[in-house]
């Protein structure tokens, strides 16, 4: 299904491609400035403030920086699955009916 | 322990054994299926997601995250933690900016996607160099990992263990490709997976709770360092030091600019962006992000598990320690004598073949990936400038992969008594400061041209290695001087930012002819990589 040049460009004109594009283009910028700022915050935790990462978390041995720690293995985790989500939901659905109109 | 320097003995030899058996009985299967070059490279594109992701994840997780990570934690507790989280928020990034467009746009290599709009031969060999560069980098530290580890599970003298390391991935790209390159890392993640589980598993059930596990494992650092003569309040504070962050971040400038370079360097290694081509589409192509993810972070919970356990169960255990009070073998065997305390001699010899299968599984994708950029970019595209036939390309990519393998083995060698420890984050740096801002511009920044691409790129490269180079890590740590020249860790922090500023420059200065080209196909790549339209299909079977 190769298609010429002009006709993609005519298809970057439909306002439903563009309103997809900038809708997933959001979603992935968003989630990559929370995992930047939740990972660079926990570098710049551990560069700057040891003792509070080193603190008790509830008198006993586990440590504040534990759950900080996994919780930015699971955020990671958590924001795959959210752009995963969203796509498989809602953004393959525009792209195919968008490719399917171009196409006729 | 049936041999106390070392070797591990027959259920170690006879489960290496079976491993070899199987990934050659694969290999020969795949080699019937492997017939034209999108088999080769890509295996027909017919991987499915979840397969995809197993695979990545097989890929990733190195000896050196295995052993390495939880010797780390064994050592030194938290710190260990603070670099596998590094390396798993690479993940998110790729699939956020680069996985779907990946596949959509390209076929073989990420030199396809980078050189989409631009003159073909500038951007493919600057890729393809990047892309020697970052492997060759990556192996040399696998092959000496892997020799020195081979050396210490099974008792092979150091050559020997390298010899065969070089030989067994040789046979697997060579005759298999993509497809045997692809099951073997999906064999060895889910024995690698399934080791660490039952031992993490097995380290908590003995302990009841993670906590009772910390507070075990505190107890039993403090004992050391009281033995070793610390006073009461000492020892405890050594105890407790292991809960949170220690020397391993040194100055917020370093530990910045590693975290930039394990970040945006996962988005731009070649062997692992290679992957995306062999899923059929775009959908499958984030399918498989989302399972690498889980298995990789899955993963790194279980070595912190591992370390802490080793701290208890290994680290107060005199059967595992020297006269002196250090690990027997080294500290990278923290996880390996974890698994005889919890299993016997037959898991020891279980999780001493599994090490051994994950350094294969990750030199053969390493050298397919450098031999793809010989063939397809730099061979098929600038050589023969797209005019050659598959077979010629193919029989190309067969001969790369035996020299690169030489090369390994050679440098494997040479490079046994070198500290090899700032390699793997030199690939990472570089991969961060060409691939990962090239890739990023071309696909989304309509004014990027052919010459800001190779400039940026080119600047970006040579700047994470001439600033590595006169950094503390080769500067004073191999060279031998005094005080170095770069005081920091990692250079991404300087030289991706470079590599962005000069692709920005030189393309917004870019008068000639063949810029306006590079602008113009911009929107018809933009839509392509957005919708998958004309992107390449899987083959048939």
């Amino acid at each position: 299904m190769e298609q010429g040049e002009a006709a993609l460009e005519r298809l970057a004109e439909d306002p439903r491609y563009r309103r997809l594009v900038r809708r997933r283009g959001r979603l992935g910028l968003a989630l990559t400035a929370v995992m930047l700022v939740a990972y660079l915050g926990f570098v710049l935790l551990v560069a700057f403030d040891k003792p509070l990462l080193a603190r008790s978390l509830a008198g006993g041995a586990t440590s504040l920086g534990i759950p900080i720690g996994l919780g930015v293995i699971l955020l990671a985790i958590a924001l795959t699955g959210i752009y995963v989500y969203r796509a498989n939901r809602e953004f393959d659905a525009e792209v195919a009916a968008i490719v399917a109109e171009a196409r006729r | 322990m049936t041999g106390s320097g070392g070797g591990t003995g027959w259920p170690a030899l006879a489960m290496f054994g079976c491993f070899v058996l199987l990934t050659l009985a694969i290999t020969r299967w795949a080699a019937r299926r492997t017939r034209t070059a999108a088999d080769f490279y890509a295996a027909g594109g017919g991987i499915t997601g979840f397969q995809n992701g197993l695979a990545i994840a097989g890929d990733f997780m190195s000896a050196a995250s295995f052993l390495g990570i939880s010797a780390q934690i064994f050592a030194d507790g938290y710190d260990g933690l603070i670099y596998s989280i590094g390396f798993l928020v690479g993940w998110p990034i790729v699939l956020f900016l680069m996985a779907e467009r990946l596949r959509n746009l390209g076929r073989f290599t990420f030199a396809d996607v980078a050189s989409f709009r631009f003159a073909q031969t500038p951007v493919r060999t600057l890729a393809a160099m990047s892309t020697l560069l970052v492997v060759l980098f990556y192996l040399i530290a696998q092959m000496v990992g892997a020799g020195q580890l081979i050396r210490l599970l099974f008792g092979l003298p150091y050559p020997y263990a390298v010899a065969i390391v070089g030989v067994m991935m040789t046979l697997y790209v060579l005759f298999g490709g993509m497809l045997a390159t692809t099951w073997v890392q999906i064999v060895k993640a889910v024995l690698l997976l399934g080791a660490a589980s039952f031992m993490a598993t097995a380290v908590l059930w003995q302990f009841g709770s993670p906590e009772a596990l910390f507070a075990r494992a505190v107890q039993a650092k403090a004992a050391a360092a009281a033995a070793k003569g610390a006073a009461p309040a000492e020892a405890l504070a050594a105890g407790r030091a292991i809960m949170g962050p220690g020397g391993f971040i040194k100055d917020p400038v370093s530990a910045i600019s590693l975290g930039l370079a394990l970040m945006f360097g996962t988005a731009g290694l070649p062997h692992i962006l290679m992957r995306f081509f062999t899923v059929p589409d775009a959908r499958a192509a984030r399918t498989s992000v989302l399972w690498a993810t889980g298995w990789i972070g899955y993963f790194y919970l279980l070595t912190f598990v591992i370390g802490f356990g080793a701290i208890v169960l290994v680290g107060t255990d005199p059967r595992y320690l020297d006269a002196a009070g250090a690990l027997r073998g080294g500290g990278n065997m923290a996880a390996v004598h974890l698994a005889h305390a919890i299993g016997g001699d037959l898991f020891l010899g279980f999780v001493s073949a599994v090490a051994f299968a994950t350094i294969l599984a990750v030199v053969a994708g390493l050298t397919l990936s450098g031999a793809s950029a010989v063939s397809h970019d730099l061979y098929a595209s600038v050589f023969r400038r797209g005019r050659a036939d598959q077979a010629a390309e193919l029989r190309v990519s067969r001969v790369t992969v035996v020299a690169l393998a030489l090369v390994a083995i050679a440098l494997g060698i040479l490079f046994e008594k070198q500290n090899v420890a700032f390699m793997v984050s030199l690939a990472f740096a570089m991969a961060a400061s060409a691939n990962f801002p090239v890739l990023l511009l071309s696909l989304l920044w309509r004014g990027c041209t052919t010459r800001g691409v190779v400039a940026g790129g080119a600047v970006g490269l040579a700047l994470a290695l001439g600033l590595t180079i006169l950094s503390p890590a080769i500067w004073v740590t191999v060279l031998g001087h005094g005080a170095a020249i770069f005081p920091y860790g990692s250079p991404a922090l300087f030289s991706m930012p470079a590599a962005f500023a000069t692709i920005w420059l030189v393309s917004r200065l870019d008068r000639s002819g063949r810029a306006a080209v590079d602008r113009a196909g911009y929107v018809a790549q933009r839509v392509r990589s957005e919708t998958g339209i004309g992107a390449v299909k899987a083959s048939d079977h």
